[in-house]
Order: structure tokens, then C-alpha cells, then sequence
């Protein structure tokens, strides 16, 4: 962990779909003010805005833990969620859980957990049912 | 294609009046599922779609597309509306259907970009 790394905190309430997509939309902003290259920012709004629809949708929220290094920007996205029994299936693209009325917010494709591996360079997930899911993605910014 | 040019294809109504309806519009994708937009990446891009709610402007948002046209006459709400002016992104409304508005921009030489 590098010792001059920015580190930042955001919550995503689990009670509110409309609010989701905050913490990327803030992320996206800063690292802009950054100056990152464009395409390092667009795989981590992308991947951060799944993961945080996904914190929303299925866990009643959770957090998000973002660290910038001057290579990278490391994102940990944790819930004490109902977990996910069989992770290699969730990672199918199109297989979703999600009920209807989240299908009709646009979302609930089976895309979520697909989009974020695919914008990621480097991509775990962790899930115990009745525990929760911790989701760690970083993206190479040099 | 600008954005002025899509509003004259799709005879749409402009809804956000501040935008810049001259900046080009580079690829086109039309869907009502938000993963499925996030799917596909694309410059300048505009997003048509008859899902009216605040995700498809963080969506846009994400994607760095320049423009938003809600079908079927969806009138979005100033919660949208603000969200968009505060990113650039032009919205306007058409009563075409997906299908329709999506042929009449495809005819006119915008096409779907990578993916």
C-alpha cells in the first residue's frame, strides 16, 4: 500500500435505487480533476457503477473503499448482504436473481458481475451466504 | 452526425435548451437495460431508450455519451433533466418508437460503434 495513495470512503444506501451511481459519478469527477487517462476512468466508472447497483439491488447496501496510487485505482466494495451460493454461476453472463421490479429500473440483465470483471484488470470476489460479499477490482492507470 | 441533426431525423423536442447542439455524435445504441449499454463501449455516443428513470442519465453519465433521446413521447422528470445539464448531456423527447427512431438514424449513416 503505498503511503501517498489517496483513499476514500462512500456509502450506498440500500433503501434508495435512485441514489445509487453517486459514488461513481463523485469518483468519475476526481479522477478527472486527476488527470488520468480517459479510458482508465471509464473502466472504473463502469465497474464501480455496476458494483455499486449491485450493493443496491441484492445487499441493502454496503461500502465502498477506493485507494489511487500512481498506477492505479484499487476499489473494495463489501456488504453484509444474503451472499451468493454459487459465485461461478453469478458470473454467468445473463443469470440474475433480480426481481422484476428492478428488471423494469433497467438493470437485472445478468450483466452486473460480467461488466465489472470485464473493466477490470484484476478482479475477486468473496461471498459466504448469510455473511455478505466483498468484490475487489483494480484498474492499471499507467 | 450533431446532435441538432438527430433532433431534425427524429423530429424530437430538446429538453435540456443550454446543451451543445453542435458537438458530433459518433455511435448510436438503443436499449431499455442499462448492463446492456454499459456493455458496450463507445466515443460520443448517443443513447436511445424508453427507460425513464435517473439511471440512464448516470449510464450515459459513465459511458461519456453526449446525448440522451427518450422514445415513445417519455417525458423525464427535473430530477433527470438536472442530472443531465449538470453533465453536458443533451436530452429530447420523440413520440418514434425504438425501432423507428433507431432506423431513421441508422438510414441517415449513425451506426452501433464497437461491440
Amino acid at each position: 500500500m503505498a503511503d501517498d495513495a489517496i483513499r476514500l470512503h462512500y456509502t450506498v444506501p440500500g433503501d434508495d435505487f435512485t441514489r445509487a451511481g453517486e459514488a461513481s459519478a463523485d469518483l468519475k469527477s476526481r479522477l478527472k480533476k486527476l488527470g488520468l487517462p480517459p479510458t482508465a476512468i471509464r473502466k472504473v466508472s463502469i465497474a464501480l457503477y455496476e458494483g455499486e447497483i449491485n450493493l443496491a439491488i441484492h445487499a441493502h447496501g454496503g461500502d465502498i473503499d477506493v485507494e489511487i496510487t500512481d498506477d492505479e485505482v484499487r476499489m473494495t466494495l463489501s456488504d453484509d448482504g444474503p451472499g451468493i451460493p454459487d459465485i461461478s454461476l453469478a458470473m454467468s453472463e445473463g443469470w440474475s436473481t433480480a426481481p422484476d421490479e428492478v428488471r423494469s429500473l433497467g438493470f437485472g440483465a445478468g450483466m452486473g458481475l460480467p461488466n465489472m470483471k470485464k473493466y477490470s484488470d484484476e478482479f475477486d470476489i468473496q461471498s459466504a451466504v448469510g455473511v455478505g460479499t466483498t468484490v475487489k477490482m483494480a484498474v492499471r492507470t499507467t | 452526425m450533431t446532435i441538432s441533426q438527430i433532433i431534425e431525423i427524429l423530429n424530437a423536442e430538446l429538453l435540456t435548451p443550454d446543451a451543445d447542439c453542435t458537438r458530433e455524435v459518433h455511435a448510436a445504441c438503443g436499449s431499455d437495460m442499462m448492463s446492456d449499454v454499459l456493455a458496450y463501449v463507445k466515443d460520443q455516443a448517443v443513447l436511445l431508450t424508453g427507460l425513464n428513470n435517473p439511471q440512464v442519465v448516470r449510464t450515459a453519465d459513465m459511458m461519456d455519451m453526449v446525448c440522451i433521446v427518450f422514445v415513445r413521447g417519455k417525458q423525464p422528470d427535473d430530477m433527470i433533466l438536472r442530472l443531465a445539464n449538470a453533465r453536458g448531456i443533451a436530452v429530447m423527447t420523440t413520440d418514434m418508437t425504438m425501432f423507428t427512431a433507431c432506423g431513421l438514424l441508422y438510414e441517415q449513416g449513425l451506426r452501433g460503434g464497437v461491440g
